[in-house]
């Protein structure tokens, strides 16, 4: 924030013009990008739709309530298949995880060319959303639960693998040291050094990824992934918004239920 | 042994959780829903046996993927995704201060402030291809109905994290601005703003990497973008346009990324 | 019962670490490493269990050779070296007797040590031990709950439940206040003493060095310059180790310490620097 001179008068600014010009620049060019964009899209929108939006919210909302409490027993079980998919999806990702950030990590990889290996695993994993995922398995296992957990289980091993591999590399190297000093084993330098100093972390990470997943799961049936994302997507294109209210109603209530047993577990353990 | 019984007289080491009834209370609740979860799974391997086939066809396809043939809808797809992000992301962006504002409780009275929460809390908890599904019905199939969407997930996102910055400011320097007379506003612009600009800015260019990644995947419920391209290519078995589609969705997130976390270093 | 000929390490980087050193520690001696930073203490010590492999030369402990044995071998060998460590190298999740006990997991199988199922006279000792450095009541309490002194006499406690014939010392007093660090080395040499160990400690400390030890070993840029007594440490010795300094001034202040350390004990080791000095 310079201070500049004009016929001997000292006075502040708070850019000098050249830092100015620049600023203004750049949100010239942002804004500049968004019209464009706003452009693009608005050319392809039916805007007769739009403005009946509203008239389609209140619609939706009127056949909605009262909701559809017959349509819970339907739910229900869809609701079980939901929490398992999760589960089961994070278990299995965890398996799969845990050697592949101890390969992925430069202190316990044994060889550059696993690490890569490791590296593009979980690269791939985790730019790749579930749903797409699940829409490629489902083309190989069919519809339903298993789809959902392979397609769960694949997108979490990258997030989780990530992150433990991120820890290992910091850890603490001298117990380790120690630990070897004694004349332990590999394992047991495993098991006495790095077990405990990942241990929160790893408990961390995978309670955080399972509640992510139970938001997944609840949607993943849309793409036939199993759960009660199809009962959803069924209701929405019957227009059965009462009934569709219902699972809304249901899924929400997990997700809440599932981000407050997160929280405590992650308290619990740091 | 005798041996054997001194040494567990000696030492053994405590157990993880103390308290006994909780410790057997949470074991047997994982062992009974584990029975159960692993009953109700079913595989059906004949039809997984059946399905290898095809996913043979698939990984084969995928060592040649196909950037040719729908390259104009992949184009479009592309052009779409990120036009809707960039939209988006702007609209979250500026929509979601005032709505932090509301719901910071060292800035707004208590009935804003609940309103204000339960509003971001309602927009949260909605799986950002719910909120798809909504806009498809409500505004038409398109890439409108995915920026809307991407926006609202915006606001809900920067709103809840901006509101938790606000809260965490500095409660002198509030109170050092309302001191010399400052306005409301003026204590905002001067002693809120300045303390939480450089977090919001970096997680707006955060955001902005989400709402790409999420555009990837709601142009399959129909909210526009490159989702809907690959939708189609899926639906038709072309898996080599697949999996061209693929490697464009990976190339460009992995771009995104890194853009954004060069941005987000230079900040700090 | 050690024997160091030859010992070179090379880093790839470019730095010669040590540059041919030679140096035995006889049964039951206390042998003193100083030197500056970066002259090649910890390296040296460092090579004896080869937590640092040497580039070159032996190591003989008790007529084994140390350099030439596989994976397997060299775990059975660290069981006989003890190794204490300057930031205590405990593991900070695991309780103060789990740290003691992991001295003997070079003995027992990996699902006992697991299961932490240990030997009865394995979990006597480590209870003996705790008693002797003083933090019995601490037994299950979280490692990083205790203090840098508490730490260092588990790190103390966990060498010594090795029964190893020969300990090594790394730096065990820089972590700590000045009279925490005293404590420590006396506890360490009595406990060396009553078990007739061997011991070869790294202690940029001169006075303690002179204070504890039988022999001190200079080393500079990766050679000995020195080997002798205590009392053979004189200025000149000094200058030959770390370069041009106000040697009295050191004495000086390290006599106003050991005069009143604190417990009215009155000091009755070696003055260690200048004989001729007057008026003490």
């Amino acid at each position: 924030m310079p201070v500049v001179q004009k016929d001997g008068v000292s006075n502040w600014i708070r850019r000098d013009p050249k830092d100015s010009m620049r600023n203004y620049l750049k949100w010239l060019g942002g804004a500049i990008v968004v019209l464009i964009a706003a452009r693009y899209i608005g050319a392809q929108t039916i805007w007769g739709f739009v403005l009946d939006a509203p008239a389609q919210a209140a619609d939706f909302v009127s056949r909605s309530v009262p909701p559809d409490i017959t349509y819970f027993r339907r739910v229900l079980p869809a609701l079980w298949d939901t929490v398992n998919i999760a589960v089961f999806g994070t278990a299995g990702a965890v398996v799969v995880a845990i050697p592949t950030a101890l390969l992925a990590a430069r202190n316990t990889t044994p060889h550059s060319s696993l690490r890569a290996l490791a590296l593009t695993i979980i690269v791939v994993s985790r730019s790749v959303n579930s749903l797409i995922w699940a829409l490629l398995i489902v083309q190989v296992v069919g519809p339903g639960l298993f789809a959902g957990v392979l397609a769960i289980g694949i997108r979490s091993v990258g997030m989780i693998s990530k992150l433990m591999y991120e820890s290992i590399e910091e850890i603490n190297r001298e117990p380790i040291e120690a630990i070897s000093a004694t004349g332990a084993g590999r394992t047991q330098v495993f098991l006495y050094g790095y077990v405990p100093q990942l241990l929160p972390v790893f408990v961390g990470v995978t309670v955080y990824r399972w509640e992510v997943n139970i938001r997944e799961s609840t949607i993943i049936g849309i793409v036939g992934g199993g759960g009660v994302g199809f009962l959803l997507n069924s209701a929405i294109n019957r227009l059965a918004w009462d009934q569709a209210l219902v699972v809304l109603i249901a899924i929400l209530a997990t997700v809440v239920l599932a981000e407050s047993i997160s929280a405590k577990v992650r308290a619990a353990v740091t | 042994m005798s041996d054997h019984v001194n040494a567990e007289q000696l030492w053994s080491k405590p157990p993880v959780i103390e308290n006994r009834w909780l410790r057997w209370g949470i074991t047997l609740v994982v062992l009974v829903y584990a029975f159960f979860a692993i009953r109700s799974f079913e595989i059906d391997i004949p039809r997984i046996i059946i399905g290898l086939d095809r996913g043979y066809d698939m990984l084969l396809a995928f060592l040649r993927p196909d950037f040719v043939a729908r390259q104009t809808h992949i184009v479009r797809g592309v052009l779409e995704s990120v036009a809707m992000t960039a939209t988006a992301t702007l609209l979250g962006v500026i929509l979601s201060i005032p709505l932090s504002f509301g719901a910071a409780r060292n800035l707004s009275p208590l009935p804003v402030y609940l309103v204000c929460r339960s509003i971001l809390m309602i927009v949260r908890s909605l799986h950002v291809v719910v909120l798809a599904i909504l806009f498809v019905v409500m505004v038409g199939f398109g890439p409108f109905a995915g920026a809307v969407t991407l926006g609202f997930n915006s606001i809900g996102f920067l709103g809840k994290l901006l509101a938790e910055d606000i809260e965490n400011t500095n409660e002198e320097s509030m109170e050092a601005v309302r001191a010399t007379g400052g306005s409301w506003l003026q204590v905002v612009i001067y002693a809120v703003w300045p303390q939480v600009v450089t977090r919001f800015i970096g997680l707006s260019i955060y955001r902005l990497d989400i709402n790409f990644r999420q555009s990837t995947v709601i142009g399959l419920v129909g909210a526009g973008g490159i989702g809907a391209v690959l939708d189609t290519a899926m639906g038709r078995y072309d898996y080599n346009t697949a999996a061209a589609i693929l490697i464009v969705i990976i190339a460009i997130v992995l771009a995104g990324e890194y853009v954004s976390s060069s941005i987000r270093r230079r900040l700090t | 019962m050690l024997e160091i000929s030859g010992l070179v390490k090379r880093y790839p980087s470019g730095p010669q670490a040590l540059r041919g050193v030679d140096l035995t520690v006889k049964t039951g001696e206390l042998v003193a490493l100083i030197g500056t930073s970066g002259a090649g203490k910890s390296t040296l010590v460092r090579c004896i269990n080869r937590l640092v492999e040497p580039t070159e030369g032996k190591i003989r402990l008790d007529g084994t050779e140390l350099t030439a044995l596989d994976h397997r071998e060299l775990r059975h060998a660290r069981r006989n070296m003890g190794m204490i460590f300057q930031e205590y190298a405990l593991v900070d999740r695991l309780s103060v007797m789990e740290n003691v006990l992991s001295g003997r997991l070079g003995y027992v199988g990996v699902w006992k040590s697991a299961m932490r199922r240990f030997p009865p006279e394995d979990v006597r000792r480590a209870l003996e031990l705790l008693e002797r450095v003083g933090l019995r009541e601490y037994v299950d309490t979280r490692a990083d709950q205790l203090s840098g002194g508490q730490r260092q006499r588990v790190g103390i406690a966990r060498a010594l439940e090795q029964q190893p014939a020969l300990l090594l010392v790394d730096e065990p007093t820089s972590s700590l206040d000045p009279k925490t660090a005293r404590q420590i080395m006396r506890l360490i040499v009595e406990l060396v003493k009553e078990r007739g160990l061997s011991m070869l400690i790294n202690i940029h400390d001169v006075n303690l060095a002179t204070m504890f030890t039988e022999r001190i070993v200079g080393l500079q840029d990766g050679k000995i310059v020195f080997e002798g007594t205590p009392e053979e440490l004189n200025e000149e010795a000094l200058t030959k180790i770390y370069g041009e300094e106000d040697w009295h001034a050191e004495s000086r202040s390290a006599q106003a310490e050991t005069a009143d350390n604190g417990n009215g004990e009155k000091s009755d080791e070696h003055v260690p620097l200048n004989t001729a000095e007057p008026g003490r």
